[in-house]
């Protein structure tokens, strides 16, 4: 394989406890820590575990997003891709329109290979990866958790929610990445300083001339409906008696 | 009138039973008219079953060996010949439909709602984000259909005293062959369905190795639950992927639920939320899971679950 194309989204760290805003106009994300998407560290990973194995030349990062997205995409060439580039935008993009855009990059740099996370853990939309292969008339591997290539087909094991599937697809392909496809590898200063030095490229997004899609927009935010906290039995036999109090035994 | 194209999940034999909720949900839609679509190998008895659920106008069964697998290149453009007269095209968000659905709205140059768990309007929907840490009022726009997965954990399933008329389908968009179901690798289990049990009984990395997973399941048995598992069990491989419960495992809606050996991290916690009663057991006081547990009971497992196991005796 020449190329694989891996998406990058910025989003706010999992480990952040994320609030709605007071007045319902969104989530706080002032202040908040910021990184790369984990599923999309684990799609990289994966990518230079191919590059590494001599079955691709060169791995191109892509994140769509504003000016700040540079931060995770030069986390992105610290771990080891080649390249990375902006598609920079104000405005967050829709997944339709993130397909849209992230086709027109495979288009340009020709890629044989996509590796997106199975879903961004901002939005939990999980949509992008099949709406590009879609696009793209290609087919799609999603929620991989094991990949094996053979000439110009990968083998994929994926997980479902009965357990595995194994299913082939021809290259070129959309694959998206699960948890267990890999534990990404710790950035290490000397690569940090490495990576101020790869190319990253900034395209606006107008440049990419994509049509308007009919995005669904977010009309209000609101927390969660709480659970509240219980009680606290002392032993086994509280907690056999809490449950008989509650007609579950 | 709002016609509604729901996509039936299957294994093949037996129609998913997250479909009646997702039906549920369907119902909801102002002036709903919904029709399901199941496309098996084999669709005989999985249609019939369809036919039964209440709110259910008519089933639409399309049957062709390309089926096998489900896979969702093979049915998006079947789904989306049918689609031009329908308003809605829903399926569940299980992981099939999470596969397939996104493949049919960008087919149909739409967004997908994702999680629907509440319909609030025609248009308009809640949804979960950031793992359940908000919710979100969203509106699809005017005039185009509107594609959407169903977070089934937030509806109870509809009756099945129906008996809606069955139309057979004829394959009507070509199969592309570039991709090809390979096998299916899934741990039968005599256990409760962990998706549908009334009971589950959960472990975590607390649990320390397979073996000792076998306090877990023992319990079950006891209890007659389900089984479930935290990332962290996953990760180990004390369990297989398919026990996994959260954000990015199983969403599940049981009457009682038993955390045992985990901390209770919002990426599990947003896969039990809807769960009648919640139970935990762990070591430290202070673990989160405390903080939404109806239950607690703080205490070294190993001592507690022995315990527990011979006080149900
Ligand atoms: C993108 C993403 C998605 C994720 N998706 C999921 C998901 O779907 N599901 C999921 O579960 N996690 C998910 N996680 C992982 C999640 O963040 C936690 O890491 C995970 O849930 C922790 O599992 P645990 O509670 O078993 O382990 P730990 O957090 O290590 O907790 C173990 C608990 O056991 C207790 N304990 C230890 N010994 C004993 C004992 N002898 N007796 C009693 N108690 C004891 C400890 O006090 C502790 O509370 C996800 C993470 C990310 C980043
Ligand atoms: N703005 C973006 N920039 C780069 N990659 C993206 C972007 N949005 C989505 N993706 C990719 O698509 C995957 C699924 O995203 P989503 O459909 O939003 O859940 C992510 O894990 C990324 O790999």
């Amino acid at each position: 394989m020449e190329k694989i194309l891996v998406g990058l989204k910025r989003v706010v760290d999992y480990n952040v406890r994320v609030r709605v805003k007071g007045d319902g106009s969104g989530v706080e994300t002032e202040g908040v820590k910021m990184s790369i998407n984990p599923f999309d560290e684990i799609a990289l990973e994966e990518a230079l575990r191919i590059k590494e194995r001599g079955e691709a030349n060169e791995i191109v990062v892509v994140s769509i997003g504003s000016g700040e997205a540079q931060q995770q995409l030069r986390t992105g060439l610290a771990m080891g891709a080649d390249r990375a580039i902006l598609v920079e935008t104000a405005e967050e993009p829709d997944p339709l329109s993130a397909a849209r855009a992230l086709l027109e990059i495979v288009n340009r740099e020709n890629a044989e290979l996509v590796l997106l996370g199975k879903q961004a853990i901002d939005n939990d939309n999980a949509q992008t990866g099949q709406m590009l292969a879609t696009l793209w008339g290609r087919p799609q591997a999603t929620f991989a958790s094991k990949l094996e290539f053979s000439g110009e087909s990968v083998r994929v094991t994926r997980e479902v929610d009965a357990g595995l599937d194994v299913i082939e697809v021809d290259l070129p392909a959309v694959i998206t990445a699960d948890l267990r496809l890999n534990e990404p590898r710790y950035v290490k200063l000397p690569d940090i300083m490495k990576a101020k030095k790869k190319p990253l490229d900034t395209i606006p997004w107008a440049d990419l001339e994509l049509p308007d899609s009919p995005a669904i927009s977010a009309v209000s935010f609101e927390p969660p409906a709480a659970r509240e906290r219980g009680i606290i039995v002392e032993d086994v036999a509280g907690l056999v008696g809490a449950l008989k109090d509650k007609g579950l035994l | 009138m709002a016609k509604v194209l729901l996509i039936a999940e299957h294994d093949g034999e037996n129609l998913n039973a997250n479909t009646a909720k997702c039906v549920a949900c369907a119902a909801g839609i102002p002036g709903a008219e919904i029709d399901i679509a199941v496309f098996a190998e084999s669709a005989g008895d999985i249609a019939a079953e369809a036919a039964s659920l209440e709110s259910v106008s008519r089933v639409l069964s399309s049957e062709d060996p390309a089926y096998r697998g489900a896979l969702a290149a093979v049915l998006a453009p079947q789904i989306v010949a049918l689609a031009g007269g329908y308003d809605y095209v829903l399926g569940p968000s299980t992981t099939f439909g999470k596969d397939l659905m996104p493949r049919v709205a960008a087919l149909l140059g739409v967004n997908q709602v994702s999680d629907i768990m509440s319909v609030e309007g025609e248009r308009t929907f809640k949804r979960p984000i950031y793992a359940g840490s908000a919710i979100v009022t969203v509106e699809a726009p005017a005039d185009v259909t509107v594609v959407g997965t169903v977070r089934a954990a937030s509806y109870r399933p509809v009756g099945a005293g129906n008996s809606a008329a069955v139309e057979s389908l004829a394959m009507t968009a070509d199969v592309p062959d570039h991709t090809r179901f390979i096998a299916s690798e899934s741990g039968a289990s005599d256990r409760p369905d962990l998706q549908s049990a009334a009971r589950v009984v959960a472990g975590g990395r607390a649990l320390g190795s397979a073996d000792n997973f076998d306090l877990i399941y023992k319990l079950a048995d006891k209890l007659d639950a389900g089984v479930g598992a935290s990332r962290a069990a996953v990760d180990a491989g004390y369990v297989p992927n398919e026990m996994q419960v959260g954000q990015t495992g199983r969403i599940i809606a049981p009457d009682l639920y038993i955390a045992i050996g985990i901390s209770g991290a919002i990426q599990h916690v947003t896969g039990i939320k809807d769960a009648g009663t919640i139970v935990a057991i762990n070591k430290d006081e202070e673990a989160p899971i405390f903080e939404i547990a109806d239950v607690g009971l703080v205490g070294d497992l190993f001592n507690v679950v022995p315990e527990l196991i011979d006080a149900l005796d």
